[in-house]
């Protein structure tokens, strides 16, 4: 393992643990964004481009969008 | 359980998850010292075989292809599910007018909407030749169109992808995703297997049949998306006027 896939692993560990300790709803949609493209970051670190736009496209814009539509649904209902 | 206890056991099972998560990641092959066959046999025979540049997507629209009709399966299923019973609980209620008084936020939004459409017909167009293709693709144009809601613009947005549109973009996505394979079984060969001229290596013009797959894929993916946030959008503000009155 090269020393910027250890960092780059060591990031998207902090990422998690963030997004687990995290309690405000709408802070943990953000953090789960967040989250996510550190692991993008990681796979093109590890040579995985399609992967990357695939966790790109589905874990930082669209999970995100439809967890905050929810919520306002819920919010407002 | 007291607290003491609850930590204690926690303690425990954490130590053995990093026990164990430590010592499979020791035994993980060194990063480029792939062990199996099957990555190197298709990255030897793809580009020759097929014409196209990007392996996975050799893998994911042709060798694998498949595998990717049962994909675009559950996301159309997926997707008509959340319509069917969203769409029957709501009842035409709910029309809102555009909220955004910020014309930086306009002016900005509708701007990167369009660069965004563009990188989307890009990511899906040159799907088998650089990394993309029609999932991915279909994604972002999906939210491009996203893009201009957010700028403010719900009934340019609502213009932009009508119902219909999508509805008959999402089947025909998927449908023709299936019509491909089709086409192979008539042509005397199996279900989804590679057809049409393979064309030159790193153009456009190449790949035969999955250059039409990717093109499926994007459509299906492209509507899926669309259609998931407009009925999302539509509940919300149905939601909205309920509480208002």
């Amino acid at each position: 393992m090269i020393p910027l896939q250890a960092a780059v692993i060591g990031l998207v560990a902090v990422g998690a643990l963030a997004v687990v300790l995290t309690r405000d709803l709408v802070r943990l949609t953000m953090a789960s964004s967040l989250y996510a493209l550190l692991l993008v970051v990681l796979f093109l670190v590890l040579q995985a481009p399609d992967v990357a736009l695939s966790e790109l496209v589905v874990g930082v814009v669209g999970f995100p969008l439809a967890i905050v539509v929810a919520i306002s649904l819920e919010r407002k209902g | 359980m007291s607290r003491p206890h609850r930590l204690g056991l926690f303690a425990v099972s954490a130590a053995g998850l990093t026990a164990l998560l430590l010592w499979g990641v020791a035994g993980l092959p060194d990063f480029g010292h792939y062990r199996g066959p099957y990555g190197f046999v298709l990255n030897a025979s793809a580009p020759g075989e097929r014409h196209v540049t990007n392996v996975v997507a050799a893998v994911v629209f042709d060798y694998r292809g498949f595998d990717t009709l049962g994909e675009e399966f559950i996301l159309f299923a997926s997707v008509m599910g959340v319509a069917l019973l969203l769409r029957d609980v709501r009842d035409g209620a709910g029309r809102r007018g555009d909220a955004m008084r910020s014309d930086a936020v306009r002016l900005v939004g509708l701007g990167f909407a369009g660069v965004l459409l563009l990188t989307g017909l890009y990511v899906v167009a040159h799907g088998y030749l650089t990394p993309g293709g029609g999932f991915q693709g279909g994604v972002v144009v999906a939210a491009a169109f996203v893009l201009v809601y957010l700028a403010g613009e719900y009934r340019g947005y609502r213009r932009l992808t009508p119902i219909v549109v999508m509805d008959v973009s999402e089947g025909s996505g998927a449908g023709g995703y299936a019509v491909i394979g089709i086409v192979s079984l008539l042509l005397g060969s199996a279900f989804l297997h590679n057809f049409g001229p393979l064309g030159t290596g790193g153009t456009l013009a190449a790949g035969g049949s999955i250059a039409f797959l990717n093109v499926a894929t994007a459509l299906e993916v492209t509507a899926a998306f669309v259609l998931l946030f407009t009925e999302f959008l539509e509940e919300l503000s149905a939601v909205r006027a309920g509480a208002r009155s």
